[in-house]
């Protein structure tokens, strides 16, 4: 298992998905007011809360996955793959 | 429908910080179990002042793209069948309208008191043939000494399996099979009315697909991903149109959720495929009692037996929140734990393995 020991950890890539997901949940709470007065009109506003939730599960998603590999938390190595 | 612009509650650091906590939890178990979280995460959004229907609404819009990143972390694994979980989760948002309806007309007839009845009885009677079953299930392959053997369809299952009606079979890689989808599209509909009823589809839908459809519980569990995941899309823009998501909660919720969900599906990788029928059984009993708690204060509301003092209420309340938190603690103990000496096993193989190659 020589190659997953090298494996090089997502340092990088964690750091500037959690940077970006950090503005993210601080412009979230910062202009709360903006944001609820406009998603709560209903409609076809309603399209804001679901772009805004696929948004934030692409950065917060990628930032959470990076941030278990490079804990060391992963997948088991000698996983029998189901059929 | 209440008024929006009050409805939103005030959000402070323990607030934001408890949301997150449950979120974490909830989403751990989503990620291990395929479903589980929203029981808890409803009533305790209620608890901070959050009007019910702005609750269902911002849980459902955490749950989507919850699922959606459980789904593509397990479908890395080869754990999902997208096809089928496709297929049931559209009949599904089938059930979640039409429970939705029949939610509607049990609270316009008998008030808040009867459909809070109709819930916990749906609960209890779904949670205890079910789940007692899952748990028996994976009791009796623990007792058998079989845990580590592949998982084969039960009776059921391959009679389902063997029934052929032209135009409508499809091939599922899960099942390995084809199977009719006049079979899956119950199935999805009743995960979804369970999901309009209980918050909770997943309770029908993963044991459906492993006793009804075949499929092995990792796959099951982790298909049901996708069924959430197109049940809370539809779901959330129906309540969206209405203004009722409070993106705020749901967005907090979703950032405890995907830590969660990500070590949850990780978990998965680790344990006997029976675990997952123990982690779903133990949280479906257990949460049964407390929904069981519940009965006698809607009874009681709706003057079907003596009224219950007030201190009595809030104790079978409060005890009823409290197993169901327990319910979610011990799910999420039983994956970490679980995990935890499946990563320990694997480390004493590879150290062992190491020595036999003359590595160390």
């Amino acid at each position: 298992m020589a190659q997953s020991t090298t494996k090089k950890k997502p340092v990088a890539a964690m750091i500037v998905m959690g940077v970006i997901s950090i503005a993210l949940y601080a412009t979230l709470l910062l202009k709360q007011d903006v944001i609820n007065s406009t998603f709560a009109q209903g409609g076809w506003f309603a399209l804001l809360p679901i772009i805004t939730a696929f948004v934030f599960s692409y950065f917060h998603g990628g930032f959470t996955g990076h941030f278990w590999t490079v804990l060391g938390v992963e997948a088991a190595r000698k996983k029998k793959e189901v059929k | 429908m209440p008024d929006i612009a009050t409805s939103f509650i005030n959000l402070d650091a323990i607030t934001i910080l408890y949301l997150f906590g449950v979120g974490f939890v909830g989403g751990l178990v989503s990620g291990f179990i395929g479903s589980g979280g929203a029981f808890v995460l409803t009533p305790g959004m209620m608890s901070l002042g959050v009007p019910g229907l702005m609750a269902v609404a911002s849980n459902m819009c955490h749950k989507f793209p919850k699922a959606l990143v459980g789904a593509m972390k397990r479908f890395k694994y080869g754990q999902v069948d997208v096809k089928l979980g496709l297929i049931l989760g559209v009949s599904a948002e089938a059930g979640v309208l039409y429970g939705a309806g029949i939610q509607e007309k049990i609270k316009a007839t008998y008030g808040d008191a009867g459909s809070n009845l109709y819930v916990s009885v749906a609960f209890v009677v779904i949670l205890a043939t079910v789940g007692g079953s899952v748990l028996y299930d994976a009791w009796k392959t623990y007792r058998s000494g079989n845990a580590n053997s592949e998982e084969k369809a039960g009776k059921l299952a391959k009679w389902i399996q063997s029934i052929n009606i032209p135009g409508t079979m499809v091939y599922f890689k899960s099942i390995n099979a084809r199977v009719s989808v006049l079979f899956t599209i119950p199935l999805g509909f009743a995960t979804g009315l369970m999901a309009a009823t209980i918050a909770v589809g997943g309770f029908v839908g993963v044991p459906a697909m492993i006793y009804v459809l075949g499929a092995p519980s990792l796959m099951a569990s982790a298909t049901e991903l996708v069924i959430a995941f197109v049940m809370g899309l539809g779901g959330s823009l129906k309540y969206a149109m209405h203004g009722m998501v409070d993106i705020r909660l749901a967005m907090i919720i979703l950032a405890g959720s995907l830590f969660g969900i990500q070590l949850g599906a990780i978990g998965t990788t680790y344990v006997k495929p029976f675990m997952i029928k123990v982690v779903m059984g133990l949280i479906m009993v257990i949460v049964l009692f407390s929904r069981g708690l519940m009965v006698p204060v809607y009874l009681s509301q709706l003057g079907l037996i003596d009224t219950l003092g007030d201190t009595t209420v809030k104790l079978l309340k409060n005890g009823s929140f409290a197993i169901m938190i327990f319910a979610l603690l011990l799910g999420a103990f039983i994956v970490l734990r679980a995990m935890w000496q499946g990563k320990k096993a694997e480390k004493l193989l590879h150290a062992s393995g190491a020595l036999e190659h003359g590595e160390v």
